[in-house]
């Protein structure tokens, strides 16, 4: 039951009681940037794509609830411009390879990236010494591709009850750490089928024997018409469409 | 006396570690900091045994432990020694000194030594600007340091003598109160603004604060009195009084004043929000950088318990039932702004929340907190035992009271001064004895940095707005530099939550750095001009939205501080291109001149 | 109006966007009546002089790749990067956490089919860098034609834009980082 409306760049948004400005702004099928988000997980607030103008004021669009008669404003230039910033931030951040990378085509990191206009990373490549983990017998974990949204970590917790992941470190080395002594995936609980193995925006988290078997071209975002903000389903995490 | 230096082959009890504190998840910052302390080391098999002790994921221990700076997994040897590297303490010759004591234990920085004796770093800002250089031995801060200091040092640690056996001297830390006003320089005593607020009660001390126009002494000035009625308002089971005493701000040391010789005013004024509010528990987050502080306030809570003044039945008022307990940050500059600081006493990463809900509502266990600085603490209590007229009438209308600053750098004489608000810097600078100055920075990096054609400025929320901090230069100081000390303290600092802050902050560093080493052009001068700009609009707290401050206002204050370091007029590449072939010079053993690359 | 003197070059890269160039077909012969190649693979031409555009495909890997960036820096006066290697490093920088010791190893010593290896160190050969860089990170570049390759389209479009005086513009569907 709506609850009110807010203006959304001057269109009229409905919203129930208690929702995020991005959730009422997506069931209006209205896509607002951000990829730290997935609807059935707690908010996070840290990718800051999403990043709005509330009357005047900027909050992240997936942490601010919407209230009647708010003013919000997203597509300005001033807000893409950011927006295009914090993903050239994240594509220097890791190792982003998108031509060897299975997950190119289903990546939500690229598309947005499409989606602003990047033509280049733009700032200097830290191209830091990441591991790959390839222990675990039906998922690989490559952590130079892993933009530290938190969606795995949210979902192993609150959806499969694991607490399989958990960033580690500070800062610039804030790292995706797994829950086991040895730091293998293979021993830790983690399942093929669980949620945290399906909502990776990137090709971090990746099921094994999927990769590259939808040609290009068929691949989830190769159809133009796609919707940034459904949530990934099966199949579409490893490549898959 | 301070504690034995952290001995590895001494039993590390994690199970007597975990039962002090309740086996309880929440006390994990405080769990490992024992086990840090008691082992010299957070081992990766600790992280196991501790997880099955508490019950939580294993991962979310380790988490913790790796987002503190004073948490390590490696030995750093029987003596730590870590010298803070604010640009006060370089200024006053940090570098040097660290040089020397290096040489003089034949260790290389941020390594152990050979024998693992002894492991020598830098460390942010630990609070003693007034006594720069200064140095944390095993966690315990060393003051004023120069080379016979070091010269002692290095023989101490040579020799191998446990600290608890280290001159007291070398651990005399002395308040420098250069100017004492109604705060510091009355006497106090304990229990008084207790009895004055039973008298009148909690409603009418209340109003006393309000009246009194108390504003947050931490920086960002929010009224005490609408915190305080607020959180009072605020449904729970468990209201919260917590005390903010993560003192990190480089150049700010008043708090370590306050809590060294005025104790039982800070604690009287957590008993009197205590009282307002309904609060039954208060916990004082201490920084780890002040953890010499910990035994005297410790003592300091025992006598007040003894006196009536903690416990149940404060001073005989039946159901005035409020304690204290003491928890040590772990070295992370995050932790004082308010939400990081209560994650941080639920023994989680010090990473800010998503507000609202504000701590006032949702806080400590999620349940109504105050959050509030030492020093506004300390002031609540001398309002609530003398009335507010005459706080009030102290300062400017907007601006209420004195404020302590925290006077370091280029001057005769550093220290604490309590001042009325509305004081202009250059009356600061005349007191202090601050002939030359060029740049004032007014609370610290995050804060204002004021150049000497605006010294008419005044200190208080309505212009300088300051948790204290007053670092001054003289002329010959380099204000790049300066800037670009706080971009590194930034980029340290950095909890790694958001992605503009995360990499923001890293990027301003690594461009400042690049102007540093004469590679600069205009197009890092607009590409800095971008990140502060996402970093401002985007950032998930103040943390991010200050970092671009210091060069943001550098620039624009001393221009040719820059425009010196420009020497190109064309972009020039950050790394040194004939030093990238180095590593295949190696290997191939070719010298040539095909194997170098000249500069331009 | 006299045609656009045009340079083209591959760094650290397969020449896959020099193929996707050719792939423009029969509209190479359009692209001939606007533009006039310099110093390219097409031309063998082995140095260049003054251009309107050059376009420089892959990554900076060694001490050559500068000297042929720096050179086409100077002579250009829009100089365009093409394709992934270029942009990112690509796939050439993949080595980059890779020791370079250890590369040499692998490449010289232990590699399958190895014997005996040595580790050449003939002054004709150019000296890797330890890290494979982006064009970007070492000269200006003007302009960022993504792919891998760029389609033909999009190198069509682009080219077309530039040679008419237009901000080069790939929208959503020319627009590819793979």
């Amino acid at each position: 039951m709506s609850a009110g409306t807010f203006t959304l760049d001057g269109r009229a948004i409905p919203f129930e009681e208690g929702q995020t400005i991005l959730d009422a702004a997506a069931a209006a099928g209205v896509d607002i940037p951000h990829l730290c988000h997935l609807p059935g997980l707690a908010p996070h607030g840290s990718c800051k794509l999403c990043t709005v103008s509330i009357g005047g004021r900027l909050g992240a669009a997936c942490t601010n609830r919407a209230a009647a008669g708010m003013t919000v404003e997203s597509e300005t230039a001033e807000l893409n411009a950011h927006r295009l910033t914090l993903v050239q931030m994240l594509f220097v951040e890791g190792n982003h390879f998108c031509p060897s990378c299975e997950k190119s085509g289903a990546c939500r990191l690229q598309e947005t990236a499409r989606r602003l206009g990047m033509t280049t990373p733009h700032f200097t490549h830290f191209f830091p010494a990441r591991d790959l983990d390839a222990s675990h017998p039906d998922v690989v974990l490559e952590r130079n591709r892993c933009i530290l949204c938190e969606l795995c970590v949210r979902a192993s917790r609150d959806v499969d009850g694991k607490n399989v992941f958990a960033i580690g470190g500070r800062g610039i080395r804030a790292r995706l750490i797994v829950n086991s002594a040895s730091g293998r995936l293979a021993d830790t609980a983690l399942s093929a089928n669980d949620r945290a193995v399906e909502v990776c925006p990137t090709g971090a988290i990746l099921r094994k024997r999927v990769g590259f078997a939808v040609p290009i071209g068929r691949r989830p975002y190769d159809r133009h018409d796609i919707a940034l903000s459904l949530p990934t389903r099966r199949g579409e995490g490893a490549g898959g469409g | 006396m301070p504690p034995e230096p952290a001995d590895s082959a001494m039993a590390c009890d994690l199970p007597a570690i975990a039962r002090r504190w309740g086996n309880d998840p929440a006390n994990l910052v405080q769990i490992l900091r024992n086990v840090q302390e008691s082992c010299g080391v957070v081992p990766s098999e600790t992280l196991d045994q501790l997880a099955r002790l508490v019950g939580v994921a294993r991962v979310r221990l380790e988490a913790t432990a790796s987002f503190y700076s004073f948490f390590h997994a490696d030995s750093h040897g029987a003596y730590e020694v870590l010298f803070s590297d604010n640009i006060i303490d370089r200024h006053a010759g940090k570098a040097e000194l660290m040089q020397y004591l290096c040489e003089r234990l034949w260790v290389e920085p941020g390594k152990v030594s050979e024998d693992g004796l002894v492991y020598v770093d830098e460390t942010s800002d630990i609070g003693l600007a007034d006594l720069a250089p200064a140095m944390l031995v095993n966690g315990l801060a060393v003051p004023s340091l120069d080379k016979a200091r070091i010269d002692l040092l290095a023989e101490l640690i040579r020799s191998r003598k446990p600290l608890a056996h280290w001159p007291a001297m070398l651990f005399e830390v002395p308040d420098n109160v250069r100017r004492a006003g109604p705060l510091l320089g009355e006497p106090f005593e304990p229990g008084a603004a207790l009895a004055s607020m039973l008298s009148i009660g909690a409603e009418e001390t209340l109003a006393r604060i309000e009246a009194s126009g108390l504003r947050g002494r931490g920086g960002a000035g929010y009224p005490t009195a609408a915190k305080w009625a607020s959180c009072r308002k605020a449904v729970g089971d468990a209201h919260c009084v917590v005390c903010n005493a993560d003192e990190g701000e480089p150049g700010t040391f008043k708090d370590r004043v306050l809590l060294a010789s005025h104790a039982d005013l800070v604690i009287e004024g957590m008993t009197v929000c205590a009282r307002v509010i309904g609060a039954r528990r208060g916990l004082i987050y201490l920084r780890g950088e002040y953890r010499n502080l910990l035994p005297a306030l410790g003592r300091t809570l025992e006598r007040r318990r003894a006196a009536g003044l903690l416990g149940t039945d404060i001073l005989g008022a039946r159901g005035f039932d409020f304690d204290i307990a003491i928890h040590l940050g772990a070295g992370a500059y995050i932790c004082g702004e308010e939400s990081a600081l209560i994650e941080s006493l639920e023994g989680k990463p010090g990473k800010p929340r998503n507000r609202p809900p504000f701590p006032d509502r949702c806080g400590y266990r999620g349940q109504p907190t105050v959050v509030n600085n030492v020093e506004t603490f300390a002031c609540a209590a001398r309002i609530a035992e003398r009335g507010a007229a005459r706080f009030a009438g102290m300062g400017t209308p907007q601006s209420t009271g004195t404020k302590l600053i925290s006077v370091s750098g280029d001057c005769a004489r550093p220290g604490v001064y309590e001042v009325p608000f509305g004081v202009t810097v250059r009356e600061v600078l005349a007191e202090c004895g601050a002939k030359h100055a060029h740049a004032v920075q007014v609370s610290g990096p995050s804060g204002t940095c004021v150049s000497f054609q605006e010294f008419e400025r005044r200190i208080a929320f309505e212009d300088l707005a300051s948790a204290g901090a007053f670092m001054v230069f003289s002329r010959e100081r380099d204000m790049f530099e300066v800037a670009r000390n706080f971009t590194h303290f930034f980029a340290h600092e950095s909890c790694g939550f958001c992605t503009p802050c995360r990499v923001g902050t890293s990027l301003l560093r690594n461009i400042m750095d690049k102007l540093a080493a004469g590679k600069g052009s205009p197009y890092d001068m607009q590409e800095m001009k971008r990140i502060m700009c996402v970093l401002r609009d985007m950032a998930h707290c103040g943390l991010g939205h200050t970092a671009a401050n210091p060069v943001v206002q550098t620039m624009q204050k001393f221009p040719e501080a820059y425009e010196r370091r420009l020497k190109k007029l064309e972009f020039e590449p950050a790394f040194d291109l004939d030093d990238a072939l180095e590593t295949a010079r190696l290997i191939t053993g070719r010298d040539d001149e095909w194997a170098h690359l000249a500069a331009d | 109006m006299g045609k656009l003197k045009v340079a083209t070059c591959s760094l650290a890269g397969c020449f896959g966007c020099h193929m996707s160039l050719l792939d423009i077909d029969e509209k190479l012969f359009d692209l001939l009546e606007l533009v006039e190649l310099d110093r390219s693979p097409l031309t063998d031409i082995k140095h260049c002089g003054p251009c309107e555009i050059g376009l420089v495909e892959g990554g900076v890997c060694n001490a050559e790749n500068v000297h042929v960036l720096k050179e086409f820096r100077s002579n250009c006066r829009t100089l365009v990067a093409v394709g992934a290697c270029a942009i990112t490093g690509g796939i050439p920088a993949m080595r980059n956490n890779i020791d370079l010791w250890d590369c040499f190893q692998e490449v010289y010593h232990y590699g399958i089919g190895l014997e005996g290896g040595q580790i050449p160190n003939d002054r004709e050969l150019p000296l890797p860098f330890d890290k494979v860089r982006p064009l970007n990170e070492v000269v200006r570049i003007d302009h960022f034609l993504p792919g891998c390759p760029p389609s033909a389209e999009a190198i069509w479009k682009f080219l077309t834009d530039l040679a008419a005086g237009r901000e080069p513009r790939l929208d959503y569907e020319m627009l590819h980082y793979d």
